[in-house]
């Protein structure tokens, strides 16, 4: 009997041992941290070289095609059916349509989006959403400068990598489809989603708050201002919502709470880092992109190409970030594209390229540099 | 005498004849005792016979209600598939109802009913453990010790489920029935009222938690220390001192210059062990019914420190001037 425990016990224990080392995600030594607020706060970031490396080998962002031939022909007047590209010249027209077939379908070409009988034919539906992609490119690299991509920009390839639909997309989740007579509400929560970095909290939180462009600016704000109640606060299921946004926005920038939080006082602006205001400003802007270009598409995709419930696919951080503060290591990729980095659809509009301006003016000079 | 050194109990007594204590007035005793080398490893090496009574089998019969309402939510919610049950186990829960329903009794038994239903049998199997507990301890003659540390367990679990939620208005505001859904429930109580390490009932159950932890390895250690010498007839060496216990508190004195008592040590360690929860219920008790932020309550009264500004300052966008949002 004794014999028995004896190796039963240390059998337990050795494979329990084993277990630990293999399953539970260690990170070996040595780690870096970078410092991103004052002493003593614990505001740091945590990264491994060979994570940091990694991450960098996979956001490389692609050489920029050689610059166009000037020419004063401009596609619009030359081609048939140019809606968005008009007044860009017929020599940067199709430069920038080389790239996207690089950047969105380089292995299905140009006949991904175009009928090559009669490139004007609009029989693809590809072809309507990379147009209206195209708008939504030339507005975030103009409405939402300022305020978020900064000079680095975005092109198609910040989100697409070399794929007709890019990897981080996402549709609204229904959560569970059950037929069975008894069916307890889960409260949208309690389902390990990767939204939410496998937590049990609200799996659908991304719908609630990036997919809403007339959300109350409040939405996503728990905390009371206040030491003492005045006023029915939120329920503690609306800080659940909120804290699940928040592991979404960490998981997609590859950062953790202190990035933009002194997490003494969470919802402290003052105490807070230049990054969360440029998040803030994000997150509006993913709720722009979502509202006002993805889901007026929703007829236009086949249903193949829609969620369970028919939604559109629509965008977050991740699809952007990828895992990384700066998209694409933080490159910048707007300057050798100037007919993406504003409206091209008035005459005249893409005559001035766009010098590269520096990122909006930092409140002050950072610890770790500003996202753009 | 090495014995003392291992970490399992080397002696095992094994009587021929079972022990069955002083005699009692009431004593209905359930079971053949055995004797086991498996629990002989960590207790007495006999087992049973248990004294259940009508309080320990109701109490026994509300929890395994309890237990089951709850189980049979969770496998509802993955359909009723086992394998998924059994996968997803730790995400899976039994929520209370949503905010709209207030303080209302019974809401439909999807939306919360169930919940309420489950509270109240593990409250009722709870409460009627503490009778039981209290009865036993009042029938053998002992103190009431075991049963008031229990009860101020009880209290914790009370305000978390039943008597916050009560001043706040609705059930929505208590605690979910599930493995990480309780924890996910636990940060996020603490994000909604702006950090409950700066509530200083926190602060205080924090440091009679750890306080209880270091007290036990201080007094474990010392008694199994001081076990060659007879240490571990510590309640025999409180009035009548030996060796062991001299050697006990010497070796205290020396090393921190003030030691316990073979009595005290027990006291620190009961009032520890039980302020652990107390304060941890008046501090959640506290919470959002009369504070709403702890960390503005910690700025307001001088408690959390203010650190230099490391960058130009950060206005919230709502309140910048000229923002449209």
């Amino acid at each position: 009997m004794k014999t028995f425990f004896t190796v039963l016990g240390a059998s337990i224990a050795f494979f329990l041992t084993i277990a630990m080392f293999g399953t539970s995600g260690w990170v070996r030594p040595p780690l870096q941290t970078t410092q991103n607020g004052f002493r003593g706060t614990g505001m740091d970031q945590i990264h491994t070289r060979a994570g940091v490396a990694a991450a960098k080998d996979a956001n490389l962002a692609p050489a920029p095609a050689d610059p166009a031939e000037p020419g004063e022909e401009l596609a619009g007047a030359t081609y048939e059916n140019v809606q968005v590209l008009k007044n860009v010249s017929v020599n940067e027209f199709n430069r920038l349509m080389t790239s996207m077939t690089e950047w969105v379908s380089p292995e299905q070409g140009c006949t991904y989006c175009h009928n090559t009988e009669n490139m004007a034919d609009d029989s693809l539906y590809q072809k309507k959403v990379a147009r209206r992609m195209l708008q939504m490119t030339q507005a975030i690299n103009t409405n939402w400068k300022e305020k978020h991509v900064g000079g680095t920009g975005v092109t198609c390839f910040t989100c697409h990598r070399g794929q007709p639909v890019p990897a981080n997309i996402w549709f609204t989740n229904p959560g569970p489809n059950h037929t069975s007579g008894f069916v307890p509400r889960n409260n949208g929560q309690n389902m390990a989603s990767p939204s939410v970095g496998l937590s049990s909290l609200p799996y659908d939180t991304l719908t609630e708050y990036l997919a809403d462009k007339n959300i109350d600016n409040n939405a996503i704000r728990v905390n009371a201002t206040t030491a003492l109640p005045t006023t029915k606060g939120k329920p503690i299921q609306d800080a659940e919502k909120t804290y699940g946004l928040m592991i979404h926005m960490s998981e997609g920038l590859g950062v953790n709470c202190t990035f933009c939080h002194n997490t003494r006082a969470i919802s402290n602006w003052s105490q807070s880092t230049p990054q969360r205001t440029t998040a803030w400003h994000g997150i509006r802007m993913v709720r722009d992109l979502n509202g006002n270009y993805l889901e007026p598409l929703t007829s236009t995709f086949p249903a193949a190409r829609l969620g369970v419930l028919g939604d559109a696919p629509k965008v977050n951080c991740t699809t952007c970030h990828n895992g990384q503060s700066k998209p694409l290591n933080g490159a910048q990729v707007i300057e050798p594209y100037p007919a993406l980095a504003k409206s091209t659809e008035v005459a005249g509009a893409a005559e001035t390229a766009p010098a590269a301006e520096p990122a909006p003016t930092a409140p002050a000079p950072t610890p770790v540099p500003a996202p753009q | 005498m090495a014995y003392y050194q291992n970490i399992f109990t080397e002696v095992q007594v094994r009587s021929t004849i079972p022990e069955l204590g002083v005699p009692v007035d009431v004593d209905r005793r359930w079971g053949k005792p055995f004797h086991s080398y498996l629990f002989g490893l960590f207790g007495n090496a006999q087992v049973g016979p248990i004294y259940i009574g009508y309080l320990g089998a109701l109490s026994a019969v509300c929890f395994l209600i309890a237990f089951e309402i709850v189980g049979l939510n969770m496998l509802a919610s993955v359909n009723w598939d086992p394998v998924q049950f059994v996968r997803q186990l730790p995400w899976l829960a039994l929520e209370p109802p949503r905010p709209q329903y207030g303080l209302k009794i019974l809401p439909p038994l999807q939306e919360g009913g169930w919940w309420l239903i489950a509270g109240f049998f593990l409250t009722a199997s709870i409460l009627l453990w503490w009778v039981r507990l209290y009865r036993r301890a009042r029938a053998l003659g002992l103190g009431t010790h075991v049963p008031w540390a229990f009860a101020s367990a009880i209290w914790l679990y009370l305000v978390l489920g039943f008597i916050r939620p009560i001043l706040m208005g609705s059930w929505s505001e208590a605690v979910p029935f599930g493995i990480f859904p309780h924890l996910d429930w636990t940060a996020a109580f603490s994000l909604r009222y702006g950090n409950l390490f700066y509530n200083p009932f926190h602060m205080l159950s924090i440091v009679f938690l750890y306080g209880s932890t270091l007290l036990f390895a201080m007094h474990g250690a010392t008694i199994l220390a001081v076990s060659r010498f007879g240490g571990e007839r510590e309640i025999d060496q409180i009035v009548d001192r030996g060796t062991a216990t001299e050697r006990a508190a010497l070796f205290w004195r020396w090393t921190m210059g003030f030691n316990a008592t073979m009595e005290s040590i027990h006291r620190w360690a009961w009032w520890f062990a039980v302020l652990t929860t107390l304060t941890g219920g008046i501090g959640i008790l506290l919470t959002g019914t009369v504070v709403d932020n702890w960390y503005l309550w910690a700025v307001k009264h001088g408690v959390a420190p203010s650190y230099p500004q490391v960058y130009a300052p950060i206005v919230d966008p709502l309140t910048a001037p000229g923002v449209v949002p």
